[in-house]
C-alpha cells in the first residue's frame, strides 16, 4: 500500500496550500456534523493515511446516483475522487474501457485484498441466471459476488442497491433484488434515495476514510447521521402541519402560502432522509420547498405504495384499489347492516315467541 | 408454559358454580346450603367482574373512542384552519390526545394482564381460551346456533359465553396487542431514535417493510377494533334483553343476575 500517496500529499502536489487544506478539513467536519475538536483528527488522518482504493460497480440502475455524486459541493467531488479515494474502477467515470477496464478491476481486487471499499450502484437481477444485466460479457451478479468477496466494506448507493427500487417494483420481471440479498457476509452501508443527496454520498465516504470505520448504522443499515430522522421531523413547513393548515388542492390559497403538503400525499412523515436539512444542489432547495410533497424515494418499495398524491397506501389485494380506510368503512358498514338485520329478526322472533313465555310462566305459577 | 396453562384451565373449570357460592349475598346463603350449589342460580346474582376489571373496561371504552376519532383525523385531517400558524395548534392537540389515550390504554392493558393473574378466575377468561376442551367447542356451536335462530333457548353463563370469549380474544385482545405495538412503533418514529418507544418497538417498522406499511396496518387494525366494538355493543344489548342473565349492569356493578331458575 506504500506506493499510494496520502490525501495530504496528493493535495499538496495539486498546489493546494496547507491553509486551504485545513479549511477543507474544518468544512468536512462541519458537513459531518462534528465539532471543531475533530478538525485536527481529520487533518491528521488525511496526512498519514494512504488513499483507500474504491471499486464502483454498476448493476441495473439509471446512473442517477453517479449524477448526484458528481454534483457534491461539500466536499467537492473533485476532492473526493482525485484526492481522498483512489477510484480505481468506475465504468461510467473512468477513462479506460473494455478489456483494459476489466483488467484494472481484477488487478485492484488482487492487489488490495480485504482493503478496498466496494461501492455498488444498482442491483443484480436473478431471473434467467442474471442474464438481464451483463457487464463485460458476464452477468452482473457474478461480478458483484466476485468483487464483494475480498471487499473491506460495501456501500449500497441509492434505493436500487439498498431496497430494489423501480426495477424491483411489482411485478419485478427480472427478479431484481437489493444487494444484501446476495451478499450476506460483509458490512453493507445503505445510502438509499433515488438518488441519494450528493453531500450524503461524499459525507459517508469522508467519514469512512477519516475514521477508518463504518459510520454508526440504524436497524436497517443506514448511517444514523443522515437517516436518523424523517423529512417531517425537520421540515420547515412542520408548523403548518401542527397548526392544521394544509394544501387541499394544488392551486389553492394554502399552496400559495406554503402550507403543509400532508393532504396531497407528502410522504415526509414516513421517509427517513436528510433532504429537509442538507437539501439539494448546494442547499438551494428540496422537493417540499419547491411546493411538491415528498415521494419517499429513500424508503423500501416506494414505487409500490400507490399514488404519490395519496396519504394512505392502496391495498391492491382487494382487486379494485382501495386504501385501508375505504376497506374499513365498507366492512364496518356491512357489519352495521348485518347487525341491524339481525336485530330486526331477533325482535320479530321475540314477539312471536313471547306467547310461549307467558304460557311457561303460567305453568310455573300453577 | 404449557403445564401452567393447563393448570389455569383446570382451575377455571373447577371453579364453576360451586366455588362461586361464597360470592352469593347473605340472603341466598341459606338457599344454597339447603338445596346444594345448583340452587344458587335461583334468580340470584354472582359477583363476576371485580372493581379493577370494571374500571379497566370503561377506561378502555373511553380511550378507544378518543383513539378512533383522533386517529381518523390524523390520517384525514380536518379542513385547514384560518389565520397564522402561530395561532393554531389543532393537529398538535389531536395528536396529543391520541398519544395520551394511547399511553393510557397501553398501561391499562398491562394492568389488565396483571389483574388476570391476581384477580378471580373470570378475569382470566379474556386471555385463556380453552380451545382444547370439547365442551367449550360445543358451547361455541350452541351459541352460533342461537345467533342463527336455530336454538330456542339460550344457555346460562356466569362468565363469558364461549362464542363471546372467542371474539374477545381473537378480535379484541389480539387486536389491541397489535394496535399497541404498531401504535408505539409509530410513536417512536416521532419521539426519535433512542427514545424508549423506538428502543422497545422500533423493530416493528422494518418488519412490515417501512413506516408507510405500518400506517396502513394501523388503520386496518382500527377498523377491526371498530367492527368488534359494534358487534360487542349490539350483542351486549341483545343478550341483556334476550338471554337469561344480566349483561350491561354486570359491567357496571359487577354482579351477574339470572332471570330464571330453570337449569341449563
Amino acid at each position: 500500500m506504500s506506493q499510494i500517496e496520502t490525501f495530504y500529499e496528493v493535495m499538496r502536489r495539486q498546489g493546494i496550500t496547507r491553509r486551504s487544506f485545513l479549511k477543507y478539513c474544518s468544512l468536512t467536519a462541519a458537513a459531518l456534523g462534528l465539532g471543531p475538536t475533530f478538525v485536527p483528527q481529520i487533518a491528521n488522518a488525511m496526512e498519514t493515511k494512504p488513499r483507500t482504493p474504491v471499486l464502483w460497480l454498476h448493476g441495473l440502475e439509471c446512473t442517477c446516483c453517479s449524477e448526484s455524486f458528481i454534483r457534491s459541493a461539500h466536499p467537492l467531488v473533485k476532492d473526493v475522487v482525485l484526492s481522498m479515494i483512489s477510484l480505481d474502477y468506475d465504468d461510467t467515470l473512468m477513462a479506460s474501457a473494455g478489456h483494459q477496464a476489466e483488467a484494472i478491476l481484477e488487478e485492484t481486487i488482487q492487489k488490495y485484498k480485504g482493503e478496498y471499499i466496494l461501492a455498488v450502484e444498482g442491483n443484480p437481477p436473478l431471473n434467467e441466471d442474471g442474464m438481464f444485466c451483463i457487464i463485460g460479457g458476464k452477468p452482473f451478479l457474478d461480478q458483484l459476488k466476485h468483487a464483494a468477496k475480498d471487499a473491506k466494506a460495501i456501500i449500497a448507493w441509492g434505493s436500487c442497491a439498498s431496497w430494489g427500487c423501480v426495477q424491483a417494483a411489482r411485478p419485478n420481471p427480472t427478479q431484481a433484488v437489493p444487494i444484501h440479498k446476495v451478499i450476506k457476509d460483509k458490512p453493507i452501508i445503505k445510502v438509499p434515495g433515488c438518488p441519494p443527496i450528493a453531500e450524503v454520498m461524499t459525507g459517508v465516504i469522508t467519514y469512512m476514510l477519516t475514521f477508518g470505520k463504518v459510520p454508526e448504522l440504524d436497524r436497517q443499515g443506514r448511517p444514523k447521521m443522515f437517516y436518523g430522522q424523517r423529512i417531517h421531523d425537520k421540515c420547515y413547513r412542520r408548523p403548518h402541519f401542527d397548526a392544521g393548515q394544509f394544501v387541499e388542492q394544488w392551486d389553492d390559497e394554502g399552496a400559495r402560502k406554503g402550507y403543509c403538503l400532508y393532504k396531497v400525499g407528502c410522504k415526509g412523515p414516513t421517509s427517513y432522509n436528510a433532504c429537509s436539512t442538507i437539501r439539494w444542489n448546494e442547499g438551494v432547495s428540496f422537493p417540499i420547498q419547491a411546493g411538491h410533497g415528498c415521494i419517499g424515494c429513500s424508503e423500501d418499495g416506494f414505487w409500490d405504495k400507490g399514488s404519490f398524491y395519496d396519504r394512505l397506501t392502496n391495498i391492491p389485494q382487494f382487486g379494485i384499489e382501495k386504501n385501508a380506510d375505504e376497506i374499513g368503512t365498507a366492512v364496518a358498514g356491512g357489519v352495521g347492516a348485518a347487525i341491524a338485520a339481525h336485530a330486526a329478526v331477533s325482535a320479530i322472533k321475540r314477539m312471536t315467541t313471547s306467547d310461549d313465555k307467558t304460557e311457561a310462566k303460567q305453568e310455573e305459577h300453577s | 408454559m404449557l403445564p401452567l396453562f393447563a393448570r389455569m384451565e383446570k382451575i377455571m373449570s373447577d371453579q364453576t358454580i360451586e366455588t362461586s357460592a361464597d360470592h352469593v349475598p347473605a340472603s341466598d346463603v341459606s338457599a344454597s346450603t339447603e338445596h346444594g350449589p345448583e340452587k344458587v342460580r335461583r334468580q340470584t346474582a354472582v359477583y363476576v367482574y371485580e372493581a379493577p376489571l370494571r374500571l379497566w373496561h370503561w377506561v378502555t371504552v373511553l380511550c378507544i373512542i378518543v383513539l378512533s376519532v383522533t386517529g381518523y383525523f390524523i390520517g384525514a385531517p380536518l379542513p385547514t384552519q384560518p389565520g397564522e400558524a402561530i395561532d393554531n395548534y389543532l393537529m398538535g392537540y389531536i395528536r396529543f390526545a391520541h398519544f395520551a389515550a394511547g399511553y393510557i390504554v397501553g398501561i391499562a392493558f398491562l394492568g389488565r394482564i396483571y389483574w388476570a393473574i391476581v384477580g378471580n378466575h373470570h378475569s382470566r377468561e379474556l386471555f385463556l381460551v380453552p380451545i382444547f376442551r370439547a365442551s367449550w367447542w360445543a358451547g361455541v356451536i350452541h351459541e352460533l346456533r342461537w345467533y342463527f335462530f336455530l336454538e330456542k333457548t339460550p344457555k346460562k353463563y356466569i362468565g363469558h359465553n364461549p362464542l363471546g370469549q372467542a371474539a374477545m380474544f381473537f378480535m379484541f385482545v389480539l387486536g389491541m396487542i397489535f394496535m399497541i405495538i404498531t401504535g408505539f412503533a409509530l410513536y417512536g418514529e416521532g419521539a426519535g431514535a433512542g427514545s424508549w418507544a423506538d428502543t422497545v418497538f422500533g423493530w416493528v417498522i422494518p418488519l412490515f417493510g417501512q413506516s408507510q406499511d405500518v400506517h396502513t396496518w394501523h388503520h386496518l387494525g382500527m377498523w377491526l377494533i371498530i367492527v368488534f366494538v359494534m358487534t360487542h355493543v349490539y350483542v351486549a344489548v341483545r343478550e341483556d334483553i334476550m338471554s337469561r342473565q344480566s349483561l350491561i349492569s354486570t359491567m357496571v356493578g359487577g354482579w351477574r343476575m339470572f332471570k330464571d331458575d330453570k337449569p341449563d
